[in-house]
């Protein structure tokens, strides 16, 4: 009973069947198209996944923001300053996913834990985390797929951002920070405490979250739009043997492909997933589809040319590349042991 | 008085630059106001989001524009 409950709420409020039974109503019985035509498939796949996702996103947002709210990277420096070894990674990584954080914001962050003598390792386990794991895509994840998923997805994530940092720690990658960046033994360490915390009502709360839905929106709408013309596109055109040559369970490259495909683009995971979304319908595997929405939104060309601005090329290297790697052995972990989550 | 409108020209920090001259012009109060977009100066000032602001020395707000009529308190409390 409570579980029929559970999976009623589950389907109207985060799949939202009723939506998709409205668009669906509309395209057949008031347009007329034909039901098993390309066109009608790819139509209603765009205007349901279009409402869906800026219900979603605005919903998602606000209470993601209202929640992030409490948290700030000044606060979160403030935190890591006192943890050592690998919990400052683990505490750096989980921190990542509520302190709110734009690439636009990631030199200055760099810059100031570096100063205030974080260990780069430290700052890399929230670098990486921030962009993966985000408290709404988490959300919107289990609404396409199911909630085992979507956890499990935050736990990859998180382990990538910790085992990524340790590692650039064990090397000790300082070395490959740019001088200017580094704390300096002839210039004052920075002092977390210096900045005043200033605490928000309820009110300012609440505003705050109203303005990040309002700018976030603005900044991504466009990449949900080509995201969900894209996936209607592969759902209605593309033909399903295409796609499985390419990134089904017979190629063995599927993963690799998917990974390399998603690093270079830039685009806000709400606009991933619903290409994800159409290539799960196409048999693709969900490790694959994974991999490509973590390359998507873990790197892309603008944050790697952001972050060559503070560290060397070695660095950046290492970087990108224990990214790539960690996202290629989840793809194929998934894929193999995907299954028992569906 | 000194002000320090931090930011890295982003167009939120401009926003806060703009209240904030026409601020010192309507309160008609002695400060001289800079405009500080140098990343090391910034972050050296404790705080890693932008814009900034900072009154004699003190940072009164970050992370977010404050409006005209806050911009006006933070100069009327520092003076």
């Amino acid at each position: 009973m409570i579980k029929d409950i559970f999976v009623w709420l589950n389907d109207q409020l985060l799949k939202m069947t009723w939506l998709e039974n409205a668009v669906n109503w509309f395209f057949r019985d008031v347009i007329q198209l034909d039901v098993d035509s390309l066109l009608y498939k790819g139509i209603t796949f765009f205007f349901y996944d279009v409402i869906k996702i800026f219900i979603l996103l605005s919903v998602l947002i606000f209470l993601a923001s209202y929640v992030q709210s409490f948290f700030s990277p000044e606060r979160t420096r403030k935190i890591l300053s006192k943890v050592k070894g690998v919990w400052a990674n683990i505490i750096g990584a989980l921190l990542g996913t509520v302190t709110p954080f734009c690439s636009c914001s990631s030199i200055p962050i760099f810059i100031g834990f570096t100063k205030a003598g974080l260990p780069i390792g430290v700052t890399f386990s929230f670098l990486i985390s921030s962009p993966l794991v985000d408290l709404a895509s988490v959300i919107l994840l289990a609404s396409i797929f199911n909630w085992q998923i979507a956890l499990a997805y935050v736990v990859v994530g998180l382990i990538i951002a910790v085992i990524g940092g340790s590692l650039i720690s064990l090397f000790k990658m300082e070395r490959y920070v740019e001088e200017f960046v580094l704390a300096r033994s002839d210039e004052q360490v920075i002092d977390v405490n210096a900045v005043e915390e200033f605490t928000m009502t309820r009110k300012e709360r609440v505003n705050y979250s109203v303005e990040q839905v309002k700018e976030i929106i603005k900044k991504v709408w466009i990449y949900v739009l080509l995201g969900v013309g894209i996936g209607a596109f592969i759902h209605g055109f593309i033909p399903q043997v295409w796609i499985e040559s390419i990134l089904g369970a017979n190629n063995p490259f599927s993963v690799i492909i998917a990974t390399l495909v998603g690093i270079p683009m830039y685009a806000d995971i709400f606009g991933t997933l619903p290409i994800a979304e159409a290539l799960v319908l196409k048999g693709v595997g969900i490790g694959t589809v994974l991999a490509f929405m973590m390359a998507v939104t873990a790197l892309s060309l603008p944050s790697i040319i952001m972050i060559k601005k503070v560290v060397k090329t070695k660095l950046l290297v290492m970087f990108v590349g224990i990214v790539t790697i960690g996202i290629i052995i989840v793809g194929y972990l998934f894929n193999a042991f995907g299954s028992l989550f569906m | 008085m000194e002000i320090k409108v931090l930011g890295s020209g982003c167009a939120n920090c401009k926003k806060l630059l703009e209240y904030v001259q026409v601020a010192v012009k309507e309160l008609a109060v002695d400060a001289s106001v800079l405009y500080v977009t140098d990343y090391i100066e910034i972050v050296k000032t404790g705080i890693m989001r932008t814009p900034g602001l900072m009154i004699d020395g003190k940072i009164v707000s970050y992370g977010r524009v404050p409006n005209s009529d806050e911009v006006k308190t933070f100069i009327q409390n520092a003076k």
